[in-house]
């Protein structure tokens, strides 16, 4: 095939057909919390590592639910679990077992 | 003799409501705890979204009511029913025989201390909207000093597991864009911020002053709810927040914060309920007969729901449901002989 200087680039589209429901379903029985979260970002705000690193745990649940499984882990993994979330959450969720269930479902991949 | 009714609470749904029972025929009593009628709209200045003047709305809700018996700090002791009748033993030692009773008792302002990282009553520039509104109308607050930066904090007290109050309190969204174009037409060199976490423009008219706030007045919206708020060395307030929409944690420095406080139950609705034998749900408000198709009418026979007793509502819906309630109190006691 001649090379004409062109290559196709990956959709960077989210694809809500191709999600992990085994996983997403696994994380929701060990944390029903996990679709209590209604995205106000006062755990991101509140979060200690939050200025210095990605930590974000807001974006982890969204991307989570959108099939990121990757670019989610990559959000929380300087978390350390102080538990300031916690306090702040409006809808009272477990963050500190969200957290960690998350990191024991999606690490091991 | 007209049938009696009896009106606990003298806000504006039990202004309302009395003054329709009388045009029916009724003779109404209303019952308030505290030493003036007009229960919330006392405290407003001007209402959303047409800045229609509170003072004028209150006039016209108290021109009907000069006539009826009014009692002022005075709450209901007990109540009996016997057959379709209530005996009425009130705080002043009254006693009433009526044949229905209406509860438009109405909510509180959450408290804003109860959000300690908010820092109400800690730092000096943390206010509530029910303080500007009371700058708004009296032009004096020793707190509010020619402010260059303001924000309004959306949901206080609303939507919150933490504070035990799950509700949306409805009325807020758009209180914070009136007051934000006000504040911004007092002092036109402010930066104005609204942090919400949905902005909730239900009603008529409500879209068009959120549009007029962005294009008109210049205020920003910033999609985060705020998570604390620190005072600096300067007396400036710092807050703290998520930008969700760009997914960065925020932060700044403002001369002046709004905590936008929401409606919850009044701490006497369970005594209430007890008096009148009737139920609250889980969020502390009244629970009528059905939520669709009665939801002015109680469980038992001859009690009857008006206003913010049985959850939040706009000034209008409240006055609206007034009406409704008159009307099917007028039903209910043409049936009897």
């Amino acid at each position: 095939m001649i090379d004409f200087g062109y290559s196709l680039t990956s959709s960077s589209r989210i694809s809500l057909d191709n999600i992990n429901q085994k996983k997403l379903k696994k994380i929701t029985a060990v944390e029903p919390d996990f679709l209590k979260c209604m995205a106000c970002g006062s755990c991101a705000a509140s979060c200690s590592a939050g200025n210095f690193t990605k930590v974000n745990l807001r974006m982890v649940i969204l991307l989570l639910n959108r099939g990121m499984e990757k670019e989610a882990i990559a959000l929380i993994e300087g978390c350390m679990l102080c538990g300031k979330c916690t306090l702040v959450c409006p809808r009272g969720i477990n963050t500190r077992n969200l957290i960690i269930n998350i990191l024991k479902i999606y690490k091991e991949v | 003799m007209n049938k009696q009714v009896l009106v606990i609470g003298g806000g504006p749904a039990g202004l309302e409501a009395a003054g329709q029972l009388e045009n029916l025929g009724y003779k109404a009593y209303i019952v308030e705890k505290s030493d003036k009628l007009g229960g919330h709209l006392l405290k407003w200045d001007r209402l959303f979204p047409e800045s229609i003047s509170a003072a004028e709305t209150l006039q016209k809700l108290l021109e009907p009511v000069g006539h009826i018996t009014t009692f002022l700090d005075c709450t209901v002791v007990s109540v009996s029913k016997t057959g379709e009748h209530f005996s009425v033993q009130l705080s002043n030692d009254a006693t009433l025989n009526v044949s229905a009773i209406i509860v438009s008792a109405g909510f509180s302002l959450f408290p804003a201390e109860k959000k300690e990282e908010y820092g109400y009553n800690i730092y000096n520039r943390v206010i509530t909207s029910a303080d500007l509104e009371d700058f708004f109308k009296t032009g004096s607050d020793s707190r509010i000093q020619n402010p260059k930066s303001v924000g309004f904090v959306h949901c206080v007290g609303s939507r919150d597991e933490k504070a035990c109050n799950r509700q949306c309190s409805k009325v807020c969204c758009i209180t914070a864009v009136k007051q934000a174009c006000e504040i911004k037409e007092q002092y036109p060199d402010a930066d104005i911020y609204c942090f919400y976490m949905d902005l909730r423009m239900y009603g008529r008219g409500y879209e068009d002053l959120y549009l007029e706030a962005q294009s008109k007045y210049g205020i920003r919206f910033i999609r985060g709810r705020v998570s604390e708020v620190a005072e600096d060395e300067t007396g400036k307030l710092v807050i703290k927040a998520e930008d969700t929409l760009s997914s960065k944690p925020l932060k700044i420095t403002l001369d002046l914060l709004v905590l936008m406080v929401g409606m919850i139950k009044n701490a006497d609705n369970e005594n209430l309920s007890s008096l009148l034998n009737t139920r609250l749900g889980d969020d502390g408000f009244f629970q009528s007969a059905s939520p669709i198709l009665r939801s002015t009418e109680g469980e038992i026979a001859g009690i009857f729901f008006a206003g913010a007793s049985t959850g939040p509502k706009t000034l209008p819906e409240s006055i609206n449901e007034a009406k409704a309630s008159a009307l099917a109190i007028h039903g209910y006691l043409s049936k009897q002989k």
